[in-house]
Order: C-alpha cells, then structure tokens, then sequence
C-alpha cells in the first residue's frame, strides 16, 4: 500500500503545480522526491536514485573505492569514504559535485557524524584507530586506539557513546564520546562489520560476517552482550549466511539485517528478536537504509551490481535498479 | 648474507612479545603468559625458486608466527591475557629434537611447525614434546593426515589433496576436463602426480596422459636458458595425446615455469605453476585480505607467502580460541578449538575451523595466476552434506586417520 500512494503523489503534485512554480523558480530542489545516494566501490562513484522513479538519475565521479556515506548534520553534504584516497569525499547536495576533500588517515572505510559537533569519526583499518575530524575546522581532533582492524562504527542518539568493531579482535569498543576513549571492550561473533544505535539509544546491534550472528549490547547499564541472534536460511549453507548492514526502524518494530553473500535480508522483531523472514534480493547483500517515512528499504548488492528496493509493509522485493560495480554502502537524503 | 652454523641456530634468544608495548601495561595480577615455539629448519642451499624475480626467503612461516603474536596480544590486552613467541631452527640434518628441547625449555606450551614431513614426524614422536600440541604450518603431506596422524597435531596448511580437489574444481568449471600431467623427478613430486590424479577421477576429470621430466635441479642458473627450453618442451609435450590443459607437478620449482608458453598445443598450464591452487597469494586482496597483506608487509618488510599464512593461522587460533574461552588452559583451549563454536575469519570469505576426523583446518583455497586471483574454491554447484568447505582433500568416511 505505501507503494501505491508513493506511485500517485506525483498526479496530485501537478494539481498544485501553478500554486509552487514560484518557490520552484526559486528553489527547484524543493519538488525534487527523495535522493538515494549509492557508493560503487569498484567504479568510483556514486549514483544517485529518484525515489518516484526508482531511476538512477546521476552518477558522481568521487575518489577510489568509496564505501561508506553520511550527511553533515545540517543536511547540505554528503561525506563519502574514499579508501584509497585515504580522504572523506564532499558533495555539494545541490551541486551533486565533489567540491571539497579531507585527509583522514589511512584507508578510511566507516564513517559517522557525531550528532551535536562538527565531527567526523573515521575507522583506520591498518593503524587500529578511530580518528576524530573537525569537518569545519578541518583538522583532526584526535585518534582513539581500539582492537585490530576497526571496521563498524555506531553512534548513539545523543551523540555520548560510539561504539567501534574491530574485526580481528572481534570485539564491540564501547567509547565514550566525551573523553573520547574506549571505556569497555566486549567480544562479540566473529568479524564484527556494523553497529547501530536503536532509536531509543538502549541498545546496540552488531553484527558479525563471519559468525553470521548479531549481538544486542545493553546501552544502558551493563554495556554487555544480552542477546544474540542467529540466522538459518532454508536450503542456504550456513557459512554464506553472513550478517552485514543493520538498519532499525524507528518505532521499535523492525530490525533488517543484510545476510552478504546468502542474498537474503533477514527481518527481525525488534522487541522479540524473533526472526520474522528471510527476503530475497540481489547477490552479496551489503548495505541497508531506509527512506524518509521508513516505507521502503534499500538495499546494496554487491556481486550483482544492483540495489533491491523493499516494501516494508509486505515485507516484499519490488524492483532492482542497476547501479555501479561493487556497490557498497546506501543512504537516503533526509 | 646467511649465518652458517653446524648446529641449531637460535634467530632470537629472547621473546618476541607483540612489539607494541602492550605487555608491559597489564596488570601485575595477570595470569601466566600463553607461550608459543616455533619451529622451522633451514632452506636447503640448492632450493632456490626457478624465477630470478622470486625473492629467495630464509624467514617463511616465522614472520607469519609473528603477526600472529601481535594480532593476539592487540586483543589480548583487553582481556588480561598475553602472547609469547620463542623461535628456533635447525640447519639441515640438524636434530630437530635438540630444537624441540630448547623451546619447551623456554617454556613453548605450543609449538608451531615449519618443519618438512619426515622432521615433524621425529617431533611427533619426540619424548619432550609431551601432550603439547603442534600445529604443521609446514607441511602438504597427507600421511600426516592420515595413517601417519596424531591426536596433538593439527595442521594449519592444507594437505596436497586439498590444492589438488581446489583445482580441479575450477577446471570442471571450466569444462577442462582433458588433463595431460608432467611431473618432477622428486618423491614429492611422485606423490603430488598421484594426489592429481585422484583429485582427477573425483571431479570427472581424464589424464589422457604422463610423462616425467627428468631434469637435473643443479643446472638451474644457466645463462640464456631460454634457447634450450623452447626447442626442448615443445618436443617433451608433443607426443602427449589431445588436452584441454597441461598439469605440472614440481613442488620444488625446478622445472615448471619453463612451461607456460612453450607447449606444443596452445594450452594453459596448471597445477604447481601457470594457474596454481594455494592457501595464500598476494593477488589476494577479496574479504578483507588487503588489510592483512598490509599488515604483513609492514612487519617483515616482504610479501605473505602461503607458508607465512599457516603460522599465522595456528597462532591466530590459539588466539580465537583463548579470547574466547577466557583460559589458558591447554584442555579447554583444544576443546573449543575442536568445537562447533569455532570460526576463525581468515580472510577468505568462509570461516575456518578444524576437522574433528583428522584436524585439518578446512579453508577455502585460492586459484590463481601470478599476478590475479582467477577464482577461489570449493567452487559453487560442488555440494557437500556437511559444509561445501569438505569438498576439499579427505573427507571424514574416507580418512584412515583413527586418533
């Protein structure tokens, strides 16, 4: 049903066209629908997706190997790790252009902005550090040493913990924001990629590639592993079942868990940890995100080359949209 | 630039304790360190490889034990645990049991193995060597794997039976099925020849023929050699009946890249050179892989051979198995190990752990060209009841191991 009343608004959007022509005049991007940016790994680009017409509408050079994205807090850009480049990527959101680039130490993969500062949190796989960027001021604020490998960075709602996987020590570095220092280290399933704050900043999902398992930490008092998922696809080996990106839905109801190269996406009962079904999309499902009204899910499929578009409500795959080589990492305009 | 001695060199009298400082801010309470041996023994002076451009190595499998200690401790600091490393090797003909004596001296609860077939099995058999656990990071023979096996030695390198399945996996997926095989004059060569051939008759595979090149290893720095081999092998490989794909066997590299390039039918070569199976290559750079290569090189200052990543393995699961258990303790450490909790990521997409049957680490393996992984195996549409990772070398059933 969202699907339809997505597909209409269009029809009634041309009703009330000579009433917006002057604000579009002066603002076009306003009527513009909702923008999916996706980073091609193996291309060097982003693409950029019409939410109505599910169409890729842009494709942005970038640096080499973009993997993961954020928005700036004030919503104008879009940080887009560039590994190879060992630097953050900016694009103009209007300009869709490439119009600034910091350095961020060696082979950035994840990044995270902090909610309240200007701050950029980067994980440095070789140098087992999490480094701190002022993405104002461009400088580097500090490094945070963590575990071998950092890879998954989660930061909580209020912007007081982040949290880092490392994916050799297989540990969650719970850091406190403040002191900027890695206050617990907790072990969880093996190669930890992605972590994620529920809305309510009680707990935190990580998931683990190669255990193919998610772990919930407690955010509130323990900071421990309380809860562990784990996933059995029918009539799919158990080893290509590896868990990846996590989104969470914001009314608590639903968890969506990228299970890599098994091509699923597991849903899960955000409240039971139940898992609820396992949805088919494209290969080496990587990456997750949401749209604006959490009435879709998108998802990266790596071997494939394509992102899978899924309506929430149906819990069904509805379309695949060719992208670049390798895409990696999806994140929608807000 | 090598130090002579007749007897046992020690590389390193002290320990090698991560590097990085971290053992000296654990607390004084902490518990006994987890100490490791490793144990390896000279390269022979005339096994050099055939190519000038490959770097002739005198520290293969140590440097990967060494990473290893360091990835171990950098997690090990958080949890009060911490990681020694004793090295030893032996000079050729030295006695390796005098080697063993003087790590488990040092203290080495476990000893990781460089060691050639024949001297892994005097340390198996050595009365010092007590229950303390090897792992063969050294060694492709399957004996060791099978009848000759034992209950304390796990094998972190895969057996010739594995490569050889791994690659005959990427040939039925390529549908080429027509082998013609030559293989070295040496025992082991004799033995790979064999392991293809059963590999061969598993996946559906025919080796419409053999031949071995009898080749003298001492002649191998001839200047302008070139002239010689590319009127010789044509003529060698010229009688062999009609083949989708020659298959070399020379574990030693005396002969075999000689052969790309100057067949008689314009064919791709296989096997121990051309297209090769292996453990480990640094073409390799799929799952993460780059970070580890990265992490190599800056340590040793070279390439990761497949060697290096075997030592890395076996001190890397000792390392899974401590963290995750929370013990040092040799009991509880194997018991995990051998457990159905155990996943190592090793870089490789799949997760490796050991078969209980004759513990050997199931891995995928890489097939590769000299400079790009072509594919990794098992290949997709190759099934297996258990895990398609048993697909490759000797399955439970047909193991004549019995611990």
């Amino acid at each position: 049903m969202p699907l339809l009343s997505q597909l209409t608004t269009p029809a009634g959007r041309h009703a009330t066209l000579g009433l917006t022509l002057g604000i579009l005049l002066i603002w076009p991007l306003v009527a513009q629908a909702e923008r999916i940016f996706v980073s091609n790994e193996k291309d060097n680009t982003v693409s950029v997706i019409d939410g109505e017409t599910l169409e890729v509408v842009e494709t942005i050079s970038v640096g080499r190997r973009p993997r993961a994205m954020a928005f700036s807090s004030d919503g104008s850009e879009l940080f887009v790790a560039v590994g190879d480049d060992e630097a953050i990527d900016m694009i103009d959101l209007e300009t869709l252009q490439v119009v600034r680039s910091q350095s961020s130490g060696d082979d950035p993969e994840v990044i995270r902005v902090d909610p309240n500062r200007p701050y950029l949190y980067v994980s440095n796989e070789d140098d087992n550090i999490v480094s701190v960027l002022d993405y104002e001021a461009r400088t580097l604020v500090t490094e945070i040493p963590v575990g071998v490998e950092p890879e998954g960075l989660g930061i909580s709602p209020d912007g007081r913990w982040l949290i880092a996987t490392t994916e050799t020590s297989n540990m969650a570095h719970i850091i406190d924001a403040e002191a900027m220092e890695a206050v617990h280290h907790r072990l969880v399933g093996a190669r930890p990629r992605h972590a994620e704050f529920t809305h309510d900043g009680r707990e935190a999902w990580v998931s683990s590639e190669i255990a193919g398992m998610v772990s919930i930490l407690d955010m509130e008092e323990t900071f421990d592993v309380k809860h562990t998922i784990r996933f059995d696809v029918p009539g799919v080996p158990r080893e290509t079942v590896q868990a990846v990106g996590v989104v969470l839905t914001s009314d608590g109801r639903y968890a969506f868990v990228a299970l890599g190269p098994s091509n699923r996406v597991a849903v899960i009962d955000q409240q039971t940890y139940e898992v609820l079904d396992y949805i088919l999309v494209g290969q080496r499902v990587w990456h997750l995100a949401l749209n604006g009204d959490e009435s879709r899910l998108y998802t990266t499929n790596g071997v494939s080359g394509d992102v899978t578009v899924i309506e929430v409500d149906g819990l069904r795959a509805v379309k695949s949209i060719p992208v670049g080589r390798f895409p990696w990492g999806v994140i929608v305009e807000p | 630039m090598r130090i002579k001695s007749p007897t046992l060199r020690w590389l390193v009298a002290g320990s090698f304790a991560a590097g990085l400082g971290w053992s000296s801010t654990l607390p004084a309470d902490t518990p006994a360190p987890i100490t490791l041996g490793y144990l390896g023994m000279e390269r022979p002076d005339d096994r050099e490889p055939l190519s000038v451009l490959a770097p002739v190595l005198d520290d293969e499998g140590l440097q990967g034990a060494r990473l290893g200690i360091n990835d171990n401790n950098a997690t090990a600091q958080f949890l009060d645990q911490e990681f020694v490393l004793h090295e030893a090797e032996v000079a050729q003909g030295d006695d390796v049991g005098e080697a063993l004596q003087g790590l488990i001296d040092q203290g080495a609860d476990w000893i990781v193995s460089g060691l050639p077939a024949e001297a892994l099995l005097e340390v198996m058999a050595h009365p010092a060597l007590g229950d303390r656990v090897v792992f063969n990071a050294g060694t492709p023979d399957d004996a060791l794997r099978g009848e000759s096996c034992h209950p304390n030695l796990y094998h972190t390198t895969p057996s010739r039976r594995m490569l050889a399945d791994a690659l005959a996996q990427f040939l039925g997926y390529k549908q080429w099925e027509r082998w013609a095989l030559v293989y070295g004059n040496t025992d082991e060569d004799r033995i790979l020849a064999e392991t293809l051939k059963a590999a061969a008759e598993r996946y559906g595979h025919r080796i419409v023929g053999d031949k071995m090149w009898p080749h003298d290893p001492m002649a191998r720095r001839a200047e302008g050699g070139f002239h010689a081999i590319q009127r010789e092998i044509p003529v060698f490989v010229q009688d062999l009946p009609e083949h989708d794909v020659l298959v070399i066997a020379d574990e030693t590299d005396y002969f075999g890249e000689y052969f790309p390039f100057q067949t008689w039918a314009p064919r791709p070569v296989v096997g121990t050179q051309g297209l090769v199976a292996t453990a480990w290559h640094r073409a390799h750079e799929s799952w993460g892989a780059v970070q580890l290569q990265r992490r190599f090189e800056k340590l040793a200052d070279r390439w990761m051979t497949p060697r290096d990543f075997a030592a890395w393995l076996a001190v890397r699961s000792l390392g899974e198995a401590a963290a995750r258990t929370g013990s040092v303790d040799r009991e509880t450490v194997i018991d995990y190990m051998l457990g159905e909790e155990f996943e190592l990521a090793g870089y490789l997409g799949l997760p490796v752990s050991y078969r209980t049957w004759n513990h050997q680490l199931r891995q995928p393996i890489l097939v590769t060209g000299p400079r790009m992984v072509a594919s990794v195996s098992p290949q997709e549409g190759y099934l297996h009841p258990r895990t398609p990772l048993d697909s490759l070398g000797a399955d439970e059933g047909e193991s004549p191991c019995r611990f």
